[in-house]
């Protein structure tokens, strides 16, 4: 486990742009040995990405450029080499997967082709030789019925299914390093479980070692056996990750534990680190952590910090020694006050809920079945409280959350709020009862119109009432709905892309609070967010909550999120909700199957004080079936690891635990 | 000399297209959205070269667009209870500019830079005798004494030409170099060294010298004008560079008009089928695959028959003849226009249908906003990239349009000056021995000229303003 694999020492790698040279990758050295999993942590926009595109030469040119530094694979410096070299590293040495598997793959070529292109000696292979090649190797990223996948095309894959035949290209050529860049981000909790163990697995058969790059504190918690904190550039932290999780050295990192959401949080507010990651075409003359770090001194604007420690255990930090100040007071004394807040009455019941979409085929349209995106659901949502609707992607939440406010029509069902029924009215009638419900959606890039003014935008809600007020009790509301998210007055007066994702989301939901609306439905809305930006939304939401008494119904994937922000948990599979209750009934006592799973496949951070918990995680095999063709009986019965013959019959009943908490699932009879 | 201006149809339109577009230069220099990436239009040394040709052609158009009647003086005293006469020949403000070049008719065709028709004639000569020879011109260097000099003659005036042009170029240029030190608070001298270097943001190197090369060749056209023909005469003796710079305005209108005509059409129904879907969608739909299969040149050419039809049948609603082309020009851009917005519309309709499941027209109707509103605030505001794209880019295509059609003879009018129709002569000018060359290769410089400049100024407008190519 000591042979030094790659030594990476000063890489710089810098980009040309308009506004000047960014220093994408400003000078950082690691090393790697073999078998090990060394994890690249950091925020979107820090530089790892491009510090793994250095190590292969596939920085994008001509704007992108490795200015110093070495990369030196087995003692011989990769850099140096020119590209027909570079060639025989590429792939056979160094092996790289992406996030997106999506685009990775060619969409008109079949994947045994792919696959087939990327096999190494494959001139001298003959065309059956290949094949069972190929084979082979999409075996052993554990993809099943190879044959026949064999000649499928990408679309045919599933998402998970894609990342694996990612990984067996990635492994065609028997790489010594795989560079894994986000290689889960894009899939769900189940089927990144399902990765993360098949990178362990085939690094244990091969003896690979894995750069994995990371946003997620739970993925490297659960895989790396090092970690690189990146922040604008730089390295800040190396430590071994045991160590790593039980003592942070760098504030950075200490902070960003702080700002991640859970539920010994509740209650109390998550630390935010204020402002956002400097722009790297700064020339950085002391710490570039110094604006938001709340423990600077002059000397951390003065002076650039020096790397303190060795080299597999260090930080860039000129306070190092001195401890993280303790504070954990408050949070466990608001946690009670939160949940003694009796529920208020339910004022929107939604029954039956059903929405489903015609597959039409053919000249004239025949309608040849339907894709059931929401198939008869209903839940409640009180005054005042979060309902989480937990699920992965393609069970259909966002459906469900668009059919409540009639963005979509529903096909059956009813959605009634304060004795209305939501599904009768006309559009017009529809129109003047919409302030009442709001929504946030999940990317703040495209949830803001680019030709509108801030101030527009916000106002939008205030025009669209025609409540007939003057010019200048307009620009009041706006100024002051401004500064309730937590932005200046004069943010109004700018367009939306002058503004960073998080504070978007702001915008967005000051948008939402101009009408004084009842109930929100919060669509994702923090998980395109980096860690600290997240932080300051859901303290956000949480703190209107509490002053305007405002009713959520939070769709999202992050369990994580739902401790920390929901009152009562709906769990969706395949257009069906399948569990409900409290959010205690559910974490504690999660009755379903698929529940169960749920929670333990999701990440948990281990820190090395705590005492490991017994952390026995349900393995899900196989991928979420399709809505258009949902599986006999109990949907989840392929994938359930105690399924039952009649879970193959019936799709079972409604079974009441207590008096909210209902599954439904056989094997609770 | 008395005038009485005389509005035209397309003349009024033209003016109206003005306003539209100083309205939009006022509203694009108030948004940012707007302004950036004309800033990077302005930036590209290109096209702003090919910005300032055609703004050459550009003012010819406007100049030629501004139609007079002249009063005809009486004869004797003027009278004051007499109600003044104008004339029923319409010229306009390009015309009397010229001045001379209008009147300076030759017999037939003669070429450029000639002194003597091009066809032999036969001449009785003083003492009756009977010859058959080229005639002199009563124009084209009438003001030399010995015809062997045309040379040197030609040669002198040219080089003069030139000079005036770049030393008035010079004065000019000196006078903005000043101008633009004095607002952007530099010497005037280090302005001057980092133009030269191509080191500024504004690319004034290539501003100037495209002034410089235009002011060059304009004033030794003015010059050679007044003595030759620059370009030749043709069949009926008219003077050839006359007739392309008239040309110049039908071109310019055939382009502008037509989308004019063409794109409340197409943006507003796009918009709505993609929006509105359902049978709103259905009606438009069909509209648009109906109409854009039935053959284009027919429809305008039933229309433009059916026109003439009209035309001759109530002589009395046109008095002149310029009211009488000019309202087959018009027809002939309505026409256009209504057989070329179904591409727009086509492309409305799909960046619509992906534009409505946008989060934040989502969120406008979570909001309540209505539909006319979320069409009008939301929607076109993120299209009008596309129409203008397709607008400038249509443009050249739709010059070189008008010359096709006026060959097929449903163009505009005989009587009217157009590259079309300056080509349509020359098909049997090309049949003659020798050939006569010069209209076609004056037609096709001009309008070369005029879509090059704007093909080039097209593309810096695309690869500004369309999302997918904008560098990150």
């Amino acid at each position: 486990m000591s042979d030094l694999l790659l030594e990476v020492n000063d890489l710089k790698t810098w980009l040309d742009t308009e506004s000047g040279t960014v220093r994408a990758v400003d000078g950082i050295s690691f090393t790697m040995q073999q078998g090990e999993t060394v994890a690249i942590l950091g925020e979107s926009g820090c530089g790892k990405s491009m510090s793994a595109l250095s190590l292969l030469q596939l920085v994008p040119s001509p704007a992108g450029r490795i200015e110093a530094g070495s990369v030196r694979l087995e003692g011989r410096d990769i850099l140096q080499f020119a590209e027909k070299q570079m060639r025989e590293v590429r792939g056979k040495r160094i092996a790289m997967i992406f996030q997106e598997p999506q685009t990775s793959l060619n969409p008109v070529m079949t994947i045994g082709e792919q696959i087939r292109e990327v096999l190494p000696d494959r001139e001298s292979l003959s065309q059956e030789a290949a094949r069972t090649e190929v084979l082979r190797l999409l075996t052993a990223v554990g993809i099943s019925d190879v044959k026949r996948r064999y000649d499928e095309y990408p679309h045919q894959l599933s998402g998970g299914m894609k990342q694996r035949a990612m990984i067996a290209m990635a492994l065609a050529g028997s790489p010594d390093i795989l560079i894994a860049d986000e290689p889960t981000t894009a899939l769900d909790v189940t089927i990144q479980a399902q990765i993360l163990d098949l990178l362990k697995s085939i690094q244990n058969t091969t003896g690979m070692a894995v750069l994995l790059i990371t946003h997620d504190l739970g993925i490297v918690s659960q895989s790396a056996d090092r970690v690189l904190v990146m922040y604008a550039g730089q390295i800040v932290e190396q430590a071994p990750s045991d160590l790593f999780f039980s003592r942070p050295r760098h504030p950075y990192s200490q902070k960003l534990f702080r700002a991640l959401p859970g539920r010994g949080k509740r209650g109390a507010r998550l630390e935010v680190i204020p402002g956002a990651v400097p722009p790297l075409t700064t020339q950085f003359s002391g710490c570039r952590f110094v604006q938001r770090c709340e423990r600077a001194q002059q000397i951390c604007h003065e002076t650039v910090p020096a790397w303190h420690g060795e080299n597999n255990w260090g930080v860039r930090c000129h306070f190092y020694d001195t401890e993280e100040p303790v504070r954990n007071a408050s949070e466990t004394s608001a946690v009670t006050t939160a949940e003694q807040k009796s529920p208020g009455e339910a004022f929107l019941k939604v029954e039956s809920l059903k929405i489903h979409f015609p597959i039409q085929k053919g000249i004239l349209r025949r309608t040849v079945g339907y894709v059931k995106a929401v198939d008869d659901i209903s839940f409640e949502i009180n005054k005042g409280r979060t309902l989480a609707l937990v699920g992965e992607s393609g069970c259909g939440k966002t459906t469900a959350g668009k059919g409540v406010l009639q963005l979509i029509r529903p096909t059956a069902g009813s959605v009634n709020y304060l004795g209305k029924e939501l599904t009768q009215l006309s559009r017009g009638e529809l129109r003047a009862l919409r302030r009442q419900f709001q929504i946030i959606f999940q990317d703040p890039y495209a949830s803001l119109n680019p030709r509108m003014l801030v101030s527009d935008i916000v106002a939008e809600g205030l025009d669209a009432l025609q409540t007939g007020i003057d010019a200048t009790s307009r620009q009041q509301k706006i100024n002051a709905l401004l500064e309730k998210v937590g932005l200046n007055a004069e943010a109004g007066l700018r367009y939306p892309h002058e503004f960073s994702g998080g504070q978007r989301q702001r915008i967005s939901i000051a948008r939402a609070l101009a009408v004084d609306p009842q109930l929100i439905v919060c669509d994702e809305p923090t998980s395109a967010l980096d860690v600290s930006v997240q932080a300051q939304v859901l303290n956000l939401l949480k703190q209107l909550q509490d002053d305007l008494g405002l009713s959520y119904l939070f769709i999202t994937h992050d369990l994580s999120v739902v401790e920390y922000l929901a009152h009562d948990v709906a769990v969706m599979y395949l257009g069906r909700i399948v569990e409900s209750g409290t959010l205690q009934e559910i974490l504690d006592h999660p009755a379903h199957p698929y529940t169960r799973a749920l929670l333990s496949a999701a990440p948990v951070i281990t820190r090395g004080g705590d005492k490991p918990v017994a952390h026995e995680v349900i393995k899900l095999e196989g991928d979420i079936p399709s809505p258009s063709d949902p599986p006999r009986g109990c949907h989840f019965h392929p994938r359930c690891t105690v399924a039952e013959s009649r879970c193959r019959k019936h799709f079972p009943e409604t079974t009441m635990l207590t008096t909210t908490h209902s599954v439904r699932c056989h094997l609770q009879k | 000399m008395s005038y009485l201006p005389h509005i035209l149809i397309t003349d009024a339109l033209i003016y109206f297209l003005l306003v539209l577009v100083v309205g939009f230069a006022v509203y694009a220099s108030r948004h940012e959205h707007l302004r950036a990436p004309w800033r990077q239009v302005f930036n590209r040394p290109l096209a702003v070269a090919a910005l300032m040709v055609l703004s050459v052609y550009i003012s010819i158009g406007l100049a030629d667009s501004v139609h007079l009647r002249e009063r005809i003086s009486d004869t004797g005293a003027d009278r004051a209870d007499m109600e003044a006469q104008y004339s029923h020949q319409v010229i306009s403000l390009l015309d009397i500019f010229l001045g001379s070049l209008r009147q300076h008719s030759e017999k037939t065709y003669s070429m450029p830079f000639a002194t003597h028709a091009f066809s032999m004639e036969t001449v009785i000569g003083q003492d009756g005798s009977v010859r058959r020879e080229h005639p002199r011109l009563l124009y084209g260097g009438a003001h030399l004494k010995d015809i062997s000099k045309r040379g040197q003659d030609i040669a002198v005036k040219t080089v003069t030409g030139i000079l005036v042009g770049l030393i008035a170029w010079l004065l000019f240029a000196v006078l903005i170099i000043k101008v633009v030190a004095v607002r952007t608070h530099m010497a005037a001298g280090a302005l001057w060294l980092r133009i030269k270097r191509g080191d500024t943001r504004f690319p004034w190197r290539s501003a100037l010298s495209t002034g410089a090369v235009i002011s060059a060749i304009v004033s030794a056209l003015i010059v050679l004008s007044g003595n030759y023909h620059v370009l030749g005469t043709d069949q009926v003796g008219n003077d050839v560079l006359y007739k392309s710079l008239k040309s110049i305005r039908t071109g310019l209108l055939i382009g502008t008009l037509t989308t004019l005509v063409m794109l409340p059409f197409a943006v507003s129904l796009g918009i709505m089928a993609g929006y509105l879907r359902g049978w709103v969608d259905d009606v438009i739909q069909y509209t648009y695959t109906t109409l854009s299969s039935i053959p284009g040149v027919l429809l305008i050419a039933a229309a433009i028959l059916s026109l003439q039809v009209y035309m001759t049948a109530n002589p009395e609603q046109f008095t002149t003849v310029a009211e009488r082309s000019d309202m087959r020009l018009l027809f002939l851009c309505i026409i256009l226009g209504g057989t070329s917005w179904t591409g727009l519309c086509r492309l409305m309709r799909g960046e619509t249908l992906k534009l409505r499941e946008v989060d934040y027209i989502q969120a406008a109707v979570a909001l309540g906003v209505p539909t006319r509103k979320i069409m009008l605030r939301h929607i076109f505001p993120n299209v009008m990239h596309i129409v203008l794209i397709s607008v400038v880019l249509d443009f050249s295509g739709l010059v070189l349009a008008e010359a096709v059609l006026s060959y097929v003879g449903v163009g505009v009018d005989p009587a009217m000056d157009s590259w079309g129709n300056m080509i349509n002569g020359a098909r049997l000018e090309m049949a003659r021995e020798p050939m006569v060359w010069w209209s076609l290769s004056a037609a096709f410089v001009f309008m070369f000229g005029l879509v090059l400049s704007a093909n080039l100024f097209s593309d810096a407008v695309r690869d500004a303003f369309d999302p997918r190519l904008r560098k990150r």
